[in-house]
């Protein structure tokens, strides 16, 4: 009875504390909120008129939303980045920001999920996947392997921090025997998301650009790079937006572990392209559109060229010490890192292993600007949600949102 | 098959769940309270169960309750069937490429048999146009050209072949389905339940031969031009959202009819029959044609066999 009072305060309090704020905070959650209606208005179009609003079609027929979900999987998969060192190592800088590390994950799991939801023709009929009410096709899809693991991992991570901020609200220690067996299962599960998810595409033998075994590491390393990016600026606007402290010496670890992380992308993206060029087969076409476009298009392979410039550079920026320790570079890398990769395991992903079709059919799919909406839209719920989440957090961490006897 | 302990544990988990999402859907009306959302809305399909899960009793509702439906929407005499597959029946369909001509014959048979929408237009087959020599090199589906579009055909030169769903026996499509929509029968048909698709395409990333066709847009079918004569998993009206693709003429072949491209085709290269019967026309030309099947190589055991000389 106790804990659900303190519960109680625990969740008016945060939803006093995302009321409040300064005129830059309001600015900043009224423009996000500006983006959503604007992809809730494209969805409601999209809804009624059927997917006949993207540019998906037969031989493209997954696109945009695939390729931001495979892309928001990695970033939800690379608080492990963070979490090992804090909590397996007990290393003293990230132990003050894996919080954050987490939140994000929560945000970009429930991006995830919406991607997925749009990208549905019925999507109200989706509880014919609930076990129970439907009828899965477990073990065989790894589609709905995938959803279990998102959905574990989604309910671990929202679990670990509510646990500890609810904790520290309250001013009690947290009990470590009992929140570090669940810290713990959340590492393999983050390896388990990104895995099934490349699996998602790596079981298809339709789609040889895909039937490779290299997918899955690829994913797990292009992910390494671009979610600890993504956290190393979070980290930089946090700090000088909040009170929270956060010290140099964690960003520049932060971004020596991405330093690694993109020298074995790069390793194993050369390996693939080793295998496509030297011993070519048929089923290379898909590399050869990626990397010199065929049928008169090479759109494709200038951002194949782009994404591989910037991660080219980002391992510079990354690798080098005296440019790693200055922060604008370092800065410059993480965008340059999150920017390559958005575009290798996005669109980079997705429509080469669909173009040619499996029927040979050349169509060049670039997405509708509803289909882009759509899409903001959802980016517009992730950086709403984690806004309001970190929003919480700092309060709690700071020790400005405290339970207080009445 | 289920014993039928187990299908009454079947049935009693499927009663409680309908009860359950019945409330829920009427909250769910409730609490949107739009009455005209709500008429649009047709609960009894919505809470529809698997067809495989659906009790006898249960597909004769759902098949009456379509056949009123499309009766009124069509304004003529519809009846919706869900004939089963027949005892020791496995079929395979044979396709001579030495003969085909490319008419296209059987891609306009076949819309018009299984109803495919026609703006926007769908077409369960597809068929490809080669240059001889270029086949030389082995049949590359990039040398394909599904667009030709020539005065006459045969064009010179150039062979002909036509593709649609394969039935494979190890279906990569049915495999990654997440919601169980699709399955091969008995009779080896590959089938999809139109009202259990989610719409997910997963099994149009799966099918190697470009089988499986989405419903982008609205389908359109006039009234004038629909065929009454339909199979739940078969050629009945699909909807928005839904994978559609060939079945054989499912409500055809199950009555002992020929599938709608074979009769159609002037020059006799489409064969069907029996696989399981050794006297059977399928048979006859397995055994004495030079015969393969479409990627081999990934071993989806196809039902449908190319032949020629």
């Amino acid at each position: 009875m106790k804990t659900l009072n303190y519960f109680w305060h625990f969740v008016m309090g945060s939803l006093a504390v995302v009321s409040r704020g300064t005129r830059a905070y309001y600015a900043w959650v009224g423009l996000l909120v500006l983006v959503i209606l604007i992809g809730v208005g494209a969805y409601m179009d999209q809804a009624s008129t059927g997917l006949v609003t993207t540019n998906m079609r037969d031989p493209v027929s997954w696109g945009f939303y695939i390729g931001n979900f495979a892309f928001l999987v990695g970033v939800a998969a690379a608080a492990v980045v963070l979490v090992i060192p804090a909590y397996v190592y007990n290393w003293g800088p990230f132990r003050d920001v894996v919080l954050i590390a987490e939140l994000l994950s929560v945000a970009a799991i429930v991006m995830c999920i919406l991607f997925v939801t749009v990208d549905l023709g019925r999507p109200e009929y989706v509880w014919h996947l609930a076990p129970g009410l439907g009828t899965p096709n477990f073990p065989h899809s790894m589609l709905v392997w995938d959803i279990l693991v998102l959905n574990a991992y989604f309910l671990i991570n929202y679990f670990i921090v509510t646990y500890l901020l609810f904790m520290a609200f309250t001013g009690q220690k947290y009990n470590p025997s009992f929140i570090m067996p669940v810290i713990f299962l959340s590492i393999p599960l983050a390896i388990g998301i990104h895995s099934v998810t490349a699996m998602l595409f790596m079981g298809l033998k339709s789609r040889p650009f895909w039937h490779s075994a290299i997918l899955a590491p690829r994913f797990l390393s292009s992910a390494f790079c671009a979610g600890p990016a993504l956290l190393l600026l979070v980290f930089q606007v946090l700090r000088s937006v909040g009170k929270i402290k956060i010290s140099n010496e964690a960003l520049f670890k932060i971004g020596e572990l991405i330093a690694y992380a993109m020298a074995v992308n790069l390793f194993f993206l050369g390996v693939e392209v080793f295998t496509e060029f030297y011993g070519e087969t048929a089923h290379s076409v898909h590399a050869r559109f990626q990397w010199f476009g065929i049928h008169g298009s090479s759109a494709i392979a200038l951002w194949t060229w782009l994404a591989l410039a910037c991660n080219s550079l980002a391992l510079v920026g990354f690798m080098v010490p005296s440019l790693r320790y200055r922060l604008p570079i370092l800065s410059a890398a993480c965008v340059l890192a999150i920017a390559g990769v958005y575009i290798e395991k996005g669109m980079g992903l997705l429509l080469p292993g669909m173009t040619p079709g499996v029927l040979g059919e050349v169509y060049h799919y670039i997405p509708s600007l509803n289909e882009v909406m759509v899409a903001a839209g959802i980016w517009g719920i992730g950086v709403l949600l984690f806004t309001l989440m970190v929003k919480v957090a700092m309060e709690i961490t700071v020790g400005k949102m405290r339970y207080e006897q009445p | 098959m289920s014993s039928p302990k187990q299908q009454e544990e079947r049935e009693v988990r499927g009663a409680s769940r309908r009860e359950f999402l019945k409330t829920a859907a009427t909250g769910a009306a409730a609490v949107m309270g739009a009455p005209g959302a709500a008429q649009a809305f047709d609960f009894e399909s919505f809470l529809q169960k698997n067809f495989r899960q659906m009790s006898d009793e249960e597909i004769d509702e759902v098949l009456d309750r379509l056949s009123r439906k499309y009766s009124k929407k069509y304004g003529k005499d519809v009846t919706v069937d869900a004939v089963g597959p027949m005892d020791d029946v496995v079929y395979g369909y044979g396709l001579d490429i030495s003969r085909c001509i490319g008419c296209r014959r059987c891609v306009y048979a076949c819309v018009e048999e299984n109803n495919q929408s026609r703006d926007p237009e769908i077409q369960w087959i597809r068929v490809l146009e080669f240059e001889r020599e270029a086949a030389t090199r082995g049949i590359d589906m990039e040398d394909g050209n599904p667009y030709y579009d020539h005065e006459t055909v045969p064009a010179e030169d150039k062979f002909y072949l036509p593709m649609a769903c394969m039935h494979c026996e190890d279906s990569p499509c049915t495999n990654v389905c997440p919601t169980g929509a699709t399955w091969s029968d008995p009779d080896g048909i590959v089938v999809i339940d139109y009202d259990w698709c989610i719409g997910c395409r997963y099994c149009m990333a799966a099918c190697p031969y470009g089988a499986r066709k989405f419903n982008w847009g609205e389908p359109n079918v006039s009234a004038e031009d629909i065929n009454p004569d339909m199979h739940l998993l078969g050629n009945r009206p699909r909807s928005r959202g839904v994978v559609e693709k060939c079945s054989f003429c499912i409500q055809r072949v199950r009555k002992g009819r020929y599938p709608a491209c074979l009769e159609a085709c002037p020059v006799g290269a489409r064969k069907f029959g029996n696989l399981l019967d050794p006297d059977s026309e399928i048979r006859y030309l397995l055994k004495h044609k030079r015969t393969f099947v479409l990627k081999s190589e990934l071993k989806t055991n196809p039902k449908f066999f190319y032949f020629y000389g």
